[in-house]
C-alpha cells in the first residue's frame, strides 16, 4: 500500500516518470524517492518487502480467537436452532429435487417412513391462500401447453424414426398445422415462443434431408452391404 | 446486494427450503426485479417447480411480487430482497426472547409462525395448543382460550401483525374472499404503478385482533400406526371449521424484536459498565417510552425525574436524592447513553438511542482490532478515533509506542483497509515532499466492512458445517438407524441383553468419531448464533446512522 501511495502521489508531479523507474529498481537495489521519506516515518532501510504473489489463502493469525460463550442461553438457542433446521427440513414447503430412484435402494429408505420421503403432494393449506393472492393472469393455461406440447414433440418424433424421408414432410406439415391451430387460442406470448420453436426445427429438419430423396433411394438398393460414399 | 450476502442467502435458503428453492432465491436476488418466464428461462427448473418456489418465497415474505414495470397489463415481477432471508440467522433468537417474555405458550406460537411463514390466528391456535397438549402429562389438555389469549398479548405487544392484505388490480377475474372481518383494500383498481410496496403497518387494522370463535381443548396425537396417520390426516384436513378469520393471515413484526434487543443491548451496556440499580433505571426510562418512541428516533421523549421517581419498580427502594445522583452520573459518563435535555420537573432526561448504538458499535470494533492484532494495536487505533486525523510521528509519540513498532503496526492497519490515510496538500500541484499525510479512522464505513466480515464469517462457518456432515454421512446413517432400532425394542420390551448387542454395533472408534463431529457441529451452530449478535448491532449502527 505503501507503493501505492507513492504512485499515486508521482503521477502529479513532473517528475514521476523518473521515480516510478527508480522504484522498480531493476538491477540496483536501491529505492530512489523523489521526496523525502522521512515524512512517512520509513527510513532507507526499513522499506516492507515487495509482494511476490497474492495473500495466502488462509494466513497464519498471531492471536487465537477468544472462545464461544458457553451458558444456558446459548445452550438453549443452539437446541433452537437445530430443531428449527430439522422441522423445516420436513415440512412440505421444503422442496426436493425431482431424482431418480437409485437402483440399490438404500438402508435408509427403507426404515424412513413413506410419507416422509414422497412429498410430491402440495400442501393444500399452502397453495390456494397463495393463489388467492397472486393476480396472475391466464396461468391455468400454461402448464396445459406444455403438456400438450410435450406430447406432441413425443409423437412427432416416433414418426421420424419410423417413416420414410419421403412422408416426413407431410407429417411435419400436418404437426405443424395442429400447433398452429391450438396457439391460435393462446395468449400472444407463448405463440411466439413456440412457433418460433416449431418452425426453426421444421427449417433445420427440411434443409438437412434436402437431398434426401437420392439419398434414400441408393441406400435401399445397395442394402446388400456395399458401401457408398 | 452483495457477493458475501447473496451467497449467505444462498445457503440459508438451501438449508430451510431446499436446493431448488435456493436456485430460484439466488437468481432473483442477483438480478432483481424479473417476471416469470424469465425466471424459467434463465434458470433452466421446469414451470411447475418454479412456481412453487416462488410460492414458499412469498409465503415466508422473502419475495415481493407486484404488476410489471410497462403498466397494468405486463406480466407481474417478483423482486427479492437479502434482509428478510438474512433474518433466519436470528430465528432462534426471537423464540428465546418470546419465551422469556410470554412463557411457552408465546414461545411455541412464534416458533409455530417462524416455521409457516404466515398463518391464520385459528391454524395457530390449534397447532400450538395440540403441541403443549403431547408435553403435558396423561390426561391433560391444553385449552384454545389460553393459547388465544396469550396471541392477542403478542398482538397487543405489537410482536405479531397482519400481513398486508393484497389490492387487487384489474386484471384480475377472481375476487378476493368477502369476508366481513377483513376489511379488504377497496379495489384499487388498474393502480398506477408504484414503486413502493406498502408496509403491513399503512393499513389501520394492523393489530386488530379478529372476532375468532375457537371453543375446544388440544388434541393429543396417540402414537399410531401409519395407515391410521394418514387416516387422520385426511380427516383433519376433512372437518374444515369456518372460525370467522378466514383470510387474516398474521405474520412475526421482527422490527419489534429489533426494538426490544436494541434495549436489552443498551441495559446490558449500562450495567456492565455502572452497576445494576442504574441498569434499572434505564430500563424504567425506556419503558416509559415505549409507546412514545418511533422506531427511527434517535433518542426518547424528555422523562422528568419526577416521573422516573414514580414508575421505578417498587423492588428498589432508592430515595429522591439517590436517584438525582444516579441520573448526574449516567449523564456524565463517556458513553453518553443518558442525556439532560432540560431543568424543569426535577430535571427532563433522554436516553440517546442513536449515540448509545455508535457507542456499542465502535465499542464492537475496537475489540476486533484487539482480538485481531493485539492490545497495542488498538491503543493506536482507538486513539485515532478519539483524535480524528493524526500524523505517523504524532501517533507514535501518543501512543506511547517505539517508532519502528508503531510504523509496523500502522501498515498492517492500513493495508487491512482499517486505517485510511488522508492528503492535505501545501501546494496545489500535490507535491510529495510539501503534502501532509494523516492517517485517520472512520466509523460508519469501517462497521460496513466488519459487517460483510460477518456475513462472511457465517457463510463460512455453514459450510464447513455441511463439509463436516457430509463427510461422516454414513456414520450418521448408521447411528440414526441404532437409536430407531433400540427405541422400537425398548418400546416392545425387550431384554438388556438384546439391547447391549444393538448398541454394540457400534463400535468404540466410531462412537469417539460420532462424539468428535457432534461436538464440532455444535460448536459451529452456536458460532452461527453469536456472530448473529454483532451482525445485528453492527446492522442497526448502520441504519440508524442511514435514517438519523
Amino acid at each position: 500500500m505503501i507503493l501505492r501511495l507513492q504512485i499515486r502521489s508521482n503521477l502529479l508531479s513532473p517528475v514521476g516518470q523518473r521515480g516510478l523507474a527508480a522504484m522498480a529498481g531493476k538491477g540496483r537495489g536501491v529505492a530512489a524517492f523523489t521526496f523525502h521519506v522521512e515524512a512517512l516515518g520509513i527510513g532507507r532501510g526499513n522499506m516492507p518487502e515487495a509482494r511476490v504473489g497474492p495473500s495466502p489463502l488462509f494466513p497464519n493469525t498471531d492471536f487465537k480467537p477468544l472462545p464461544l460463550k458457553a451458558g444456558e442461553d446459548e445452550d438453549y438457542m443452539l437446541a433452537l436452532k437445530q430443531e428449527m433446521r430439522g422441522t423445516m427440513q420436513r415440512l412440505p414447503h421444503n422442496i426436493r429435487p425431482p431424482s431418480n430412484k437409485a437402483e440399490v435402494e438404500k438402508y435408509t429408505e427403507r426404515y424412513l417412513k413413506q410419507s416422509q420421503m414422497e412429498d410430491e403432494e402440495w400442501s393444500p393449506e399452502l397453495m390456494p391462500q397463495t393463489k388467492r393472492r397472486h393476480p396472475k393472469p391466464g396461468t391455468k393455461k400454461k402448464p396445459v401447453i406444455s403438456r400438450k406440447h410435450t406430447e406432441e414433440m413425443l409423437t412427432k418424433l416416433d414418426e421420424l424414426e419410423k417413416k420414410d424421408d419421403g412422408n416426413l414432410e407431410n407429417s411435419d406439415d400436418e404437426t405443424e398445422k395442429k400447433t398452429k391451430n391450438e396457439n391460435d387460442e393462446e395468449e400472444l406470448e407463448e405463440e411466439e415462443y413456440e412457433e418460433e420453436d416449431i418452425e426453426e426445427e421444421n427449417d433445420y429438419i427440411e434443409s438437412y434431408f434436402d437431398n434426401g430423396e437420392d439419398f434414400a433411394a441408393d441406400s435401399d438398393d445397395n442394402m446388400d452391404g456395399e458401401a457408398t460414399y | 446486494m452483495t457477493a458475501q450476502e447473496v451467497r449467505l442467502c444462498g445457503l440459508l435458503l438451501q438449508e430451510h427450503f431446499g436446493e431448488l428453492v435456493a436456485k430460484v432465491g439466488t437468481h432473483l436476488l442477483r438480478s432483481g426485479a424479473q417476471n416469470l418466464r424469465t425466471i424459467i428461462h434463465e434458470t433452466g427448473i421446469s414451470m411447475d417447480l418454479v412456481k412453487k418456489s416462488l410460492c414458499v418465497l412469498v409465503q415466508h415474505g422473502a419475495c415481493v411480487f407486484s404488476s410489471g414495470r410497462k403498466g397494468p397489463g405486463s406480466p407481474t415481477e417478483y423482486r427479492s430482497s437479502c434482509h428478510q432471508i438474512l433474518r433466519i440467522l436470528r430465528y432462534p433468537r426471537y423464540i428465546y426472547t418470546a419465551k422469556t417474555l410470554y412463557g411457552d405458550t408465546g414461545e411455541l406460537i412464534i416458533e409455530e409462525l417462524l416455521q409457516r411463514g404466515d398463518m391464520t390466528m385459528s391454524c395457530t391456535v390449534k397447532t400450538v395448543a395440540d403441541r403443549l397438549t403431547q408435553n403435558m402429562e396423561e390426561g391433560l389438555s391444553m385449552d384454545y382460550s389460553e393459547v388465544s389469549t396469550a396471541f392477542s398479548k403478542l398482538v397487543e405487544t405489537h410482536f405479531l401483525q397482519r400481513c398486508p392484505p393484497m389490492a387487487v388490480t384489474a386484471t384480475t377475474k377472481k375476487a378476493t374472499p368477502a369476508d366481513p372481518a377483513t376489511p379488504a383494500t377497496p379495489g384499487t383498481p388498474a393502480a398506477p404503478v408504484s414503486t413502493a410496496l406498502p408496509t403491513p403497518e399503512s393499513f389501520p387494522d394492523c393489530y386488530k385482533v379478529p372476532q375468532v370463535t375457537l371453543i375446544g381443548r388440544g388434541k393429543r396425537q396417540l402414537p399410531s400406526e401409519e395407515g391410521e396417520d394418514q387416516r387422520n390426516a385426511k380427516k383433519a384436513k376433512m372437518s374444515s371449521e369456518i372460525h370467522g378469520d378466514e383470510g387474516i393471515y398474521w405474520q412475526v413484526n421482527f422490527e419489534r424484536f429489533h426494538l426490544h434487543f436494541r434495549d436489552q443491548a443498551i441495559i446490558s451496556a449500562v450495567a456492565n459498565k455502572l452497576d445494576q440499580t442504574s441498569s434499572e433505571i434505564v430500563r424504567t426510562m425506556l419503558r416509559m417510552s415505549e409507546v412514545t418512541t418511533s422506531p427511527t428516533a434517535t433518542c426518547t421523549k424528555p422523562l422528568s425525574a419526577n416521573e422516573i421517581f414514580r414508575s421505578l419498580p417498587s423492588s428498589y427502594n432508592i430515595s429522591r436524592p439517590i436517584l438525582d445522583q444516579y441520573l448526574t452520573l449516567l449523564v456524565d459518563d463517556p458513553m453518553e447513553f443518558v442525556g439532560k435535555a432540560g431543568e424543569s420537573g426535577g430535571g427532563m432526561y433522554v436516553v440517546n438511542l442513536h449515540r448509545a448504538l455508535t457507542n456499542l458499535a465502535r465499542a464492537t470494533l475496537e475489540s476486533v482490532v484487539q482480538e485481531r492484532f493485539g492490545s497495542r494495536s488498538a491503543r493506536i487505533f482507538r486513539l485515532l478515533l478519539r483524535k480524528r486525523h493524526l500524523e505517523q510521528k504524532q501517533v507514535e509519540d501518543f501512543a506511547m509506542i517505539p517508532a519502528k513498532e508503531a510504523k509496523d503496526m500502522l501498515y498492517t492497519l492500513l493495508s487491512h483497509n482499517l486505517v485510511q490515510l488522508q492528503e492535505i496538500p501545501k501546494t496545489p500541484d500535490y507535491a510529495p515532499s510539501r503534502t501532509f499525510y494523516l492517517y485517520t479512522v472512520n466509523q460508519l464505513p469501517t462497521a460496513r466492512m466488519l459487517l460483510q466480515n460477518c456475513y462472511k464469517t457465517v457463510a463460512n462457518l455453514i459450510e464447513r458445517r455441511l463439509f463436516e456432515t457430509k463427510d461422516s454421512k454414513r456414520l450418521l446413517e448408521k447411528s440414526q438407524r441404532i437409536e430407531a432400532i433400540l427405541a422400537s425394542l425398548q418400546a416392545s420390551g425387550a431384554e438388556p441383553e438384546q439391547l447391549t448387542e444393538v448398541e454394540e454395533m457400534i463400535t468404540a472408534p466410531e462412537k469417539q468419531q460420532l462424539d468428535g463431529l457432534r461436538l464440532h457441529i455444535n460448536k459451529l451452530d452456536s458460532a452461527e448464533n453469536q456472530v448473529d449478535e454483532t451482525i445485528f448491532l453492527v446492522e442497526s449502527y448502520i441504519n440508524s446512522s442511514a435514517t438519523s
